[in-house]
């Protein structure tokens, strides 16, 4: 579970973050929606380290990250996956490569130990037969889950993804959204995911987070987003002819 | 005032990645691979522009060194001497540095640069890994180690290519060119220049790994930041090369 309390983030005299208080379950797939320029990426950031925040707190589990040491954020982030927009592989690494790095890194296993924890991974996301391509020779849905994979594979306790459907055809939007709250259920993670995806929202968000103009404007699940009055929701909610003539 | 605070603020900038990157490596087994990698990429991949620009520099020296020399009361072995001066003090490790500052720099700066942008570097940050330390560090070891081996190299080649250059043209005896080379050679002089290359070489990988650790935005900006790169390694290369010398030939 994690918990934001009362945070603001601002950078120079443009507040960004103001007032933020969230909870984010375990075992649910969590959304931060909103605007471009709402905060949700300055809110996913602060949640991962990449920003401090100005005040307020953040809690991973009811540890507070604010009260915590270099090495215990440093082991607190051994405990974070986070899928990035642009799946942010290393592209001078294989696939194989690519999702044993952070076995490496953080573990002492033997080579055949982290093979089959990175077999184990791509199989889990339904990638066979890649290990020695670069990420270069797969496509934007592939890299997707070599990134999920990736972010698994040291078996996080929180997983945070950041526009998991940017770039992706809606058919394939769906099998990503899918295997994330697959994973999000079978490992019991805290998955935070920041998207404007509407399909997502339906599709996977168990409890949503609108943010406006910096601030948590709204939060309920997938099936009281449909039905809610509040006007900035409704805006963006049914800010297409698509979705508009599906309301009517 | 605008600038002077400026390059304060570029300064400390630096002075504070330098702090990140010069820290214990995650793995010692992890740093090996990647400084073999580095030595592979940075140095042996640059033998070729070093050895062509380094023959052919010793024989463009020796050439204008002969045509320089009218006077029938200086020797002819003064041509070897110059060329090995020459080559030794000054082009080796100066010019193959500047050289190398382009495409080593250039590089550097892409690599990390377009890391940057592509958020690989967020990710190594997220996963608890020193992202300065996992890039820039086994790249400021390995040139620190390569680039004398490289100096090393150009100042033979130079050398070689003078030796070519005067026989073939026939400016000079192939025993008087070496007994010319052979002349009040002083050891400490490698010894300056190859401690210049190593100085050079801190300042290429670490100036260039500065801005493309700092690179934002899109390729414009990666662009951006390895020309960056390249001339400010070079206006650096320039300025240290006038202290260690004053430092160490007086």
């Amino acid at each position: 579970m994690i918990e934001i309390r009362d945070i603001y983030k601002a950078f120079g005299s443009k507040q960004v973050l103001e007032n933020i208080d969230l909870v984010f379950d375990r075992g649910k797939t969590n959304l931060i929606i909103g605007q471009s320029g709402s905060g949700k990426t300055v809110l996913m950031k602060c949640l991962v380290g990449l920003l401090e925040v100005d005040s307020g707190d953040i809690l991973f589990d009811g540890s507070s990250i604010s009260a915590m040491n270099y090495n215990q954020r440093k082991s607190l982030r051994q405990e974070i996956g986070m899928l990035f927009q642009g799946s942010a592989l290393f592209d001078s690494m294989t696939v194989e490569e690519n999702v044993m790095f952070p076995l490496t890194m953080f573990t002492n296993k033997s080579f055949e130990e982290k093979l089959d924890r990175v077999n184990f991974c791509l199989k889990r996301v339904d990638l066979n037969n890649v290990n020695k391509l670069f990420p270069a020779e797969i496509s934007g849905g592939m890299k997707k889950r070599v990134a999920i994979a990736r972010a698994i594979a040291l078996n996080p306790k929180y997983l945070f993804c950041d526009e998991p459907n940017s770039g992706l055809d809606p058919l394939t939007s769906i099998v990503i959204d899918n295997l994330i709250r697959e994973i999000t259920k079978e490992f019991q993670m805290t998955t935070v995911i920041n998207t404007h995806d509407m399909n997502s929202v339906i599709e996977i968000g168990e409890k949503i987070a609108f943010l406006y103009h910096g601030k948590l404007w709204w939060q309920g699940s997938n099936e009281e987003i449909l039905v809610t009055n509040n006007r900035e929701i409704n805006d963006f909610v049914y800010a297409t002819e698509l979705t508009r003539r599906l309301k009517k | 005032m605008g600038i002077i605070r400026n390059i304060f603020y570029m300064i400390g900038k630096y002075v504070l990645l330098m702090s990140r990157v010069f820290a214990r490596p995650q793995k010692d087994k992890v740093f090996r691979r990647q400084l073999m990698i580095e030595i592979d990429s940075l140095g042996v991949d640059s033998l070729g522009i070093v050895a062509i620009i380094s023959v052919f520099m010793g024989a463009v020296v020796a050439i204008q060194t002969a045509y320089n020399i009218d006077s029938p009361w200086v020797p002819t072995y003064t041509v070897g001497f110059t060329t090995r001066q020459s080559i030794i003090l000054e082009f080796s490790p100066t010019i193959v540095s500047l050289i190398l500052a382009g495409k080593v720099g250039s590089r550097i700066a892409g690599e990390i640069g377009t890391m940057r942008v592509t958020e690989q570097i967020d990710a190594l940050d997220i996963m608890g890994i020193n992202s300065a330390n996992y890039l820039i560090l086994p790249k400021i070891v390995a040139a620190m180690v390569i680039f004398p081996v490289l100096v090393s190299l150009s100042m033979f080649l130079g050398v070689f290519g003078g030796y070519l250059a005067a026989v073939i043209k026939g400016v000079i005896s192939g025993p008087n060119y070496i007994f010319g080379i052979q002349s009040w050679f002083i050891p400490y002089e490698i010894f300056y220049s190859l401690t210049k290359t190593v100085v050079f070489a801190f300042i290429i990988t670490s100036v260039s790994g500065f801005y493309g650790y700092f690179a934002h935005g899109g390729a414009l900006e990666v662009g951006r930041a390895s020309t960056k790169a390249v001339v400010q390694s070079s206006i650096l290369i320039i300025l240290f090369n006038l202290i260690i010398t004053q430092l160490m030939l007086q």
